[in-house]
């Protein structure tokens, strides 16, 4: 009995801040919930109104779009980038190990320092990536507040911020594969990007799905740096499934529609969590 | 940083033959030069925030390379109007590595060490916990501590940041405490002591490693947490220092070294553990994710 005490607080925190959020999310997205709900507790059953509401909403596409663009975007890049620094820091040189962990600095950043900061670079008029390009005779860029321009922004900014963490993890996973591997194909003749490809990458699969599958499922529920670069804007070009729910929620007070918005986030995530446990699993049985 | 460089010094000599070691070394100056390089690209925005912060007028239409004449008026407004919130902030990161340890640690060891049939299930329910998107935890709180009179306050906020930081601590804590002999905890338990006497006194004191690693991210979650605070707060009465910020790019980006100083002073606890506590920064880094 004493040996159920030691989990008992965690289960029961579980309970409360998972699983009642869970279930409340579900319940409220089939309510009619609003500011008034809190003044005079009724919250009529309204079926899958909110979800009508949310799917025939004109941001919903849009959204949508933007949500799996910023996905996609954001994990090619960190990773792409994440995979050259680690196999680069792969390397045995002097300072390596103090260069490579200095490298961890922006993943510990809070976000919101590094959206202020980035928004203080992007600026149209001062910013310093203007100022720079300027100086090769470039035009400056409206980076965050041209439509057409902004995603790709907060894309290049939810990439840096994401580079450190895909760092850590490839480089975890190239310290594991053993030397006498790269030295038997040495022996075959491949070498350079002959063993990358034929012996660095297929040892690396396991810890790539995990990479690729965690930052999916953390880049679904981004809301600081889109809020703090472009709150959405300019004109709803920056709007994400998870920045919608929170302007339903938290500024138009409509909660029943951001909880139904928030629920198709889960549904998202849900599918790459499943496609995580699997690889996982494997990745442990291996 | 003078202990880490010895030890790769020690690691890296020794697994390098003499034979290759001296027409490499050129070639090795090279990749640390070229280390430097990318670092400097990759690091050039925190350069640029700490620049920017020590501006004179604050616009960075005239900010300079580099702060030739350092201005801390910036600072002196961060400190003015934020102070407040960076000490909010503080008491909330500190709350919440006590609440998360407090709760993670004796999860952990019990899923380490003790046959429960569901553990498997119980590790499925903390992976999938990690995965649920923070605004489906603040949509229902919002409502929850609306009628508990809890929007606005600290401990409020402390529960709702331990949600980013308590499945985490579990899952890297676990698979530290799965290497403890349980020999050593049933010695203790032969000399009289009970479960919980023989899991203060044996198994936090050998799992200090992991229980530091665990605090320190349990500390920059709760530190950075930008979402519980913009919803679950509404008034200037409890205010952490992100939404500080979220507030300032509102309000005052005429004025970017009030931001950028206060952006600073955020960084700082990243910064110290990053100098001082690289060890369980790479453990962390790893750990809880792979795991």
């Amino acid at each position: 009995m004493t040996k159920l005490l030691f989990v008992a607080p965690a289960a029961v925190y579980i309970v409360l801040f998972f699983g009642y959020p869970v279930v409340k999310n579900l319940t409220m997205s089939l309510q009619e919930y609003t500011t008034k709900t809190f003044f005079t507790g009724e919250a009529p059953w309204v079926g899958f109104a909110n979800y009508t509401t949310v799917l025939t909403s004109s941001l919903f596409g849009p959204a949508f779009l933007n949500t799996a663009l910023f996905t996609l975007g954001s994990i090619v890049g960190q990773f792409v980038i994440g995979l050259a620094l680690a196999s680069f820091f792969r390397r045995r040189f002097p300072l390596g190990g103090i260069l490579r962990s200095l490298l961890l600095l922006p993943w510990l950043l809070p976000i919101i320092v590094s959206s202020a900061t980035w928004r203080s670079i992007l600026d149209q008029d001062g910013g310093i990536l203007n100022r720079f390009l300027g100086g090769f005779g470039l035009d400056p860029v409206p980076w965050l507040t041209s439509p057409s321009v902004a995603l790709i922004s907060v894309i290049i900014v939810n990439i840096w911020v994401g580079i450190p963490f895909n760092v850590a993890l490839l480089y975890g996973g190239l310290q594991e594969i053993p030397e006498e591997l790269y030295e038997a194909g040495a022996l075959d003749g491949a070498t350079g990007w002959n063993a990358f490809w034929h012996i660095t990458l297929p040892n690396l699969k396991p810890v790539i799905s995990v990479v690729l599958v965690l930052g999916v499922v953390y880049t679904l529920k981004v809301l600081d740096i889109i809020l703090g670069l472009t709150n959405g804007g300019p004109a709803n070009s920056t709007q994400t499934l998870a920045v919608r729910s929170y302007q339903e929620s938290f500024v138009n007070f409509e909660f029943g529609v951001g909880s139904a918005y928030s629920n198709i986030l889960i549904l998202v995530s849900l599918v790459f969590a499943v496609i995580y446990l699997r690889v996982n699993r494997r990745a442990v049985d291996e | 940083m003078s202990q880490t460089r010895l030890n790769t010094k020690a690691t890296v000599q020794p697994t390098r033959s003499p034979a290759q070691a001296r027409p490499k070394s050129r070639k090795q100056l090279g990749y640390t030069a070229l280390g430097i390089a990318l670092l400097a690209v990759m690091l050039f925005p925190v350069y640029w925030m700490v620049n920017a912060s020590l501006q004179p007028s604050g616009n960075t239409l005239t900010a300079t390379f580099f702060p030739w004449n350092p201005d801390f008026g910036g600072y002196e407004k961060a400190i003015a109007d934020q102070g407040g919130n960076l000490i909010t902030s503080l008491i909330i990161a500190v709350g919440t590595v006590i609440l998360s340890l407090a709760i993670a640690a004796p999860a952990a060891y019990a899923l380490a060490q003790f046959r429960f049939r569901w553990i498997n299930i119980a590790l499925l329910v903390i992976i999938i916990s990690q995965m649920i998107p923070g605004i489906v935890i603040a949509n229902a709180l919002y409502s929850a501590y609306n009628d508990l009179g809890m929007l606005n306050s600290i401990p409020g906020l402390i529960l709702a940041d331990a949600t980013h930081a308590i499945p985490f601590a579990i899952l890297i804590l676990r698979s530290s405490m799965m290497g403890i002999p349980p020999s050593i905890v049933e010695a203790a338990r032969i000399d009289g002591a009970g479960l919980f006497r023989a899991f203060f006194s044996v198994v936090v004191p050998v799992s200090k490693n992991s229980l530091i690693t665990a605090g320190l991210f349990s500390f920059l979650f709760s530190w950075s947490d930008f979402l519980f605070a913009l919803t679950l707060t509404t008034t200037e009465t409890v205010r952490p220092v992100t939404l500080g910020i979220y507030q300032y790019l509102g309000t005052q980006v005429s004025n970017w070294s009030a931001v950028m100083a206060t952006a600073v002073l955020s960084s700082i606890p990243a910064i110290i553990l990053l100098i001082i506590a690289q060890k369980y920064i790479a453990a962390g880094a790893t750990g809880g994710a792979v795991k």
